[in-house]
């Protein structure tokens, strides 16, 4: 079970809502892969103005779990006023918490992240903080209360991939207690089922599935790696070794190249 | 009149094309539109108005393709300033993969060098390494259209009533257009915003629409007579009619001169926002209650799918031709 916050899903395939092409592919997405929560961003302007609303409640129609997320926030006090819409419109205490630094990799700001995940946590908020495998940064992030770290596969929409696979591998090692989701980056099953190998805790992504040909058996194929890559980590993979072990000893086998010697 | 006439609700691109096609087969029709200035309040005029139905089917799916097709062919047979210049699919050589992307999900293609591309428009040669071109795409300039739809549709015989929402008592049938006025009739109705610049430019000359692909901000540049270029547009999940943010113009704008340095000495003509109306799978419906029948949903498709959904009314007013894909009971189900 993924437990996060005081509540279990088995599902660990978290999806994003925007650029499908129709909130009907989007719903078809959900429900071919039997996703349990779902992030929206929220536009200001639209938040204000309560003029997302219909496509909100094609989000709430969909019977999920929302992870309401501050997509595109530059500054702090950008994040924390658009999170406090969020809980306003959703009814929910979760944020996915984003600050962005640089334009053109959509990196976090590392520093206003931590100082906006304080602030919010101080107002009650559970926060789903999108990080980066920086050890440092993340154990400020729990010190400010988040009790679950997203650290990126790769730039978002870039779909790499696990960049820094020794970096996150350090990160689950040091973590060991608190749920890790990989968060962006993410292109195909196989890097999903990666990271499930490596024991995180769940995958998040958008892209990949939005703009595949076929995002409902898109999603699916996610969520089939996902499940085999956490089956394999619960099964105990194999150490790899620099030598070649065959299942089966050939020396002293009585037939042993019988047909080289006919 | 001794019959009762079909009256048609809002005329933007769907009421139009829907009294053009009733009148000329022989129908009575009175159109009727809120605005005392005739697409004052319609989305349609600030549509981006190509007629693009294989482009299309990147984000939407083969029946739009096959409707947009169909309309194409009816467009021409009208409308003599109709550009059938095809289109243009370009990317900046970093987004190269997008255009691999895109062309795998099109059709009606031809992939074009960087030279054949400057062939074709050669204010664009030495700037693009590869290009798709789709030669059965047409475009124009929606304004103009829909000014010729309604002198057509008065010229037809249709009585046109501005100002006024006011539907007469007694009618054959109703047929309502009015894209999201519409919304208290039909459930599941929706707005997509999208928003849209007009630039005059004396410096670039383009003879076909031409999309930029970006992983972040799809946008087209399509030009319109006079040295202008409509730069479009934004999809946006809000019904917010505010004005244009800082944040879309930079796309818009900054996407523009990416396409073409020149375009940063461009006259800025006009920034505005319209609303999209449209069902949860983004696909139009035509929804039959009683002796009324909605024609709505047409999403960002409204000029390449007016004329076929007309033709369609037109067939089930006459012989109760329903089309499976389109016509529906209940507007929430299909």
């Amino acid at each position: 079970m993924l437990h996060l916050y005081g509540k279990d899903f088995s599902n660990r395939l978290l999806l994003g809502t925007a650029a499908y092409p129709s909130p009907q592919v989007l719903r078809e997405a959900v429900e071919s892969a039997g996703v349990e929560i779902v992030t929206v961003s929220l536009r200001r302007e639209s938040a204000r103005e309560r003029a997302g609303q219909r496509f909100w409640e094609l989000i709430k129609d969909l019977g999920v779990d929302v992870l309401p997320n501050t997509a595109g926030c530059r500054t702090v006090k950008d994040a924390v006023t658009t999170a406090h819409m969020a809980r306003e419109l959703f009814a929910t205490p979760w944020i996915k918490l984003e600050v962005i630094a640089n334009d053109d990799t959509l990196q976090p700001d590392l520093f206003g992240l931590v100082e906006a995940a304080r602030i919010l946590s101080e107002d009650g908020f559970k926060i789903f903080p999108y990080t980066t495998e920086d050890l440092g940064a993340a154990e400020r992030l729990v010190e400010a209360g988040c009790e679950v770290l997203m650290p990126w596969g790769a730039p978002i929409g870039s779909g790499q991939g696990l960049a820094n696979v020794q970096a996150l591998a350090s990160m689950r090692s040091y973590f060991a207690g608190i749920p890790l989701i990989i968060d962006a980056g993410v292109g195909a099953p196989s890097h999903a089922a990666q990271a499930m190998e490596m024991g995180y805790d769940a995958v998040l992504l958008n892209t990949a599935v939005a703009k595949a040909g076929d995002p409902a058996n898109m999603a699916l194929a996610f969520a089939k790696a996902i499940e085999a890559g956490q089956l394999a980590r619960e099964a105990g993979l194999m150490e790899p070794r620099d030598m070649a072990s065959p299942s089966t000893p050939v020396a002293g086998t009585p037939f042993f190249k019988l047909d080289n010697a006919s | 009149m001794s019959k009762k006439p079909i009256v048609i609700r809002g005329a933007g691109i769907a009421g139009l094309w829907q009294a053009l096609v009733l009148s000329r087969r022989g129908h009575d029709v009175m159109l009727i539109e809120r605005s005392a200035k005739p697409f004052d309040q319609s989305c349609s005029a600030v549509a981006g108005a190509m007629l693009a139905p294989f482009c299309e089917e990147e984000s939407s799916d083969a029946l739009i393709r096959q409707l947009g097709l169909r309309s194409i062919a009816l467009w021409r047979e009208i409308y003599p300033e109709l550009n059938c210049n095809g289109s243009l699919v370009v990317t900046a050589p970093r987004d190269r993969r997008e255009l691999d992307r895109f062309a795998r999900l099109t059709q009606g293609h031809n992939q074009l060098s960087g030279e054949e591309l400057g062939a074709l428009e050669p204010d664009l040669a030495d700037r693009f390494a590869a290009a798709l071109y789709y030669p059965d795409e047409a475009h124009l300039e929606p304004q103009a259209a829909l000014g010729f739809l309604l002198r057509m549709v008065r010229d037809a015989g249709v009585e046109v009533r501005l100002d006024t929402a006011d539907v007469p008592k007694s009618y054959a049938r109703l047929i309502d257009c009015r894209g999201l006025g519409a919304r208290d009739n039909l459930s599941g109705l929706r707005g997509v915003r999208g928003e849209r610049a007009i630039i005059r430019s004396d410096d670039v000359e383009l003879s076909r629409p031409v999309r930029l692909l970006h992983p972040r901000f799809p946008i087209y540049v399509v030009p319109w007579p006079d040295q202008l270029f409509m730069v479009g547009a934004t999809a946006l999940e809000s019904e917010a009619t505010s004005g244009v943010s800082v944040r879309s113009a930079l796309e818009l704008l900054s996407t523009a001169y990416a396409l073409h340095p020149a375009f940063g000495e461009a006259e800025i003509i006009d920034v505005d926002v319209g609303l999209r109306p449209a069902f949860s799978d983004n696909h139009p419906r035509i929804v039959v209650k009683g002796d009324d029948i909605y024609v709505n949903g047409l999403y960002r498709h409204g000029f390449i799918l007016a004329p076929v959904l007309a033709e369609m009314v037109a067939e089930h007013i006459a012989d109760g031709t329903e089309h499976p894909e389109i016509f529906v009971a209940d507007c929430r189900e299909r």
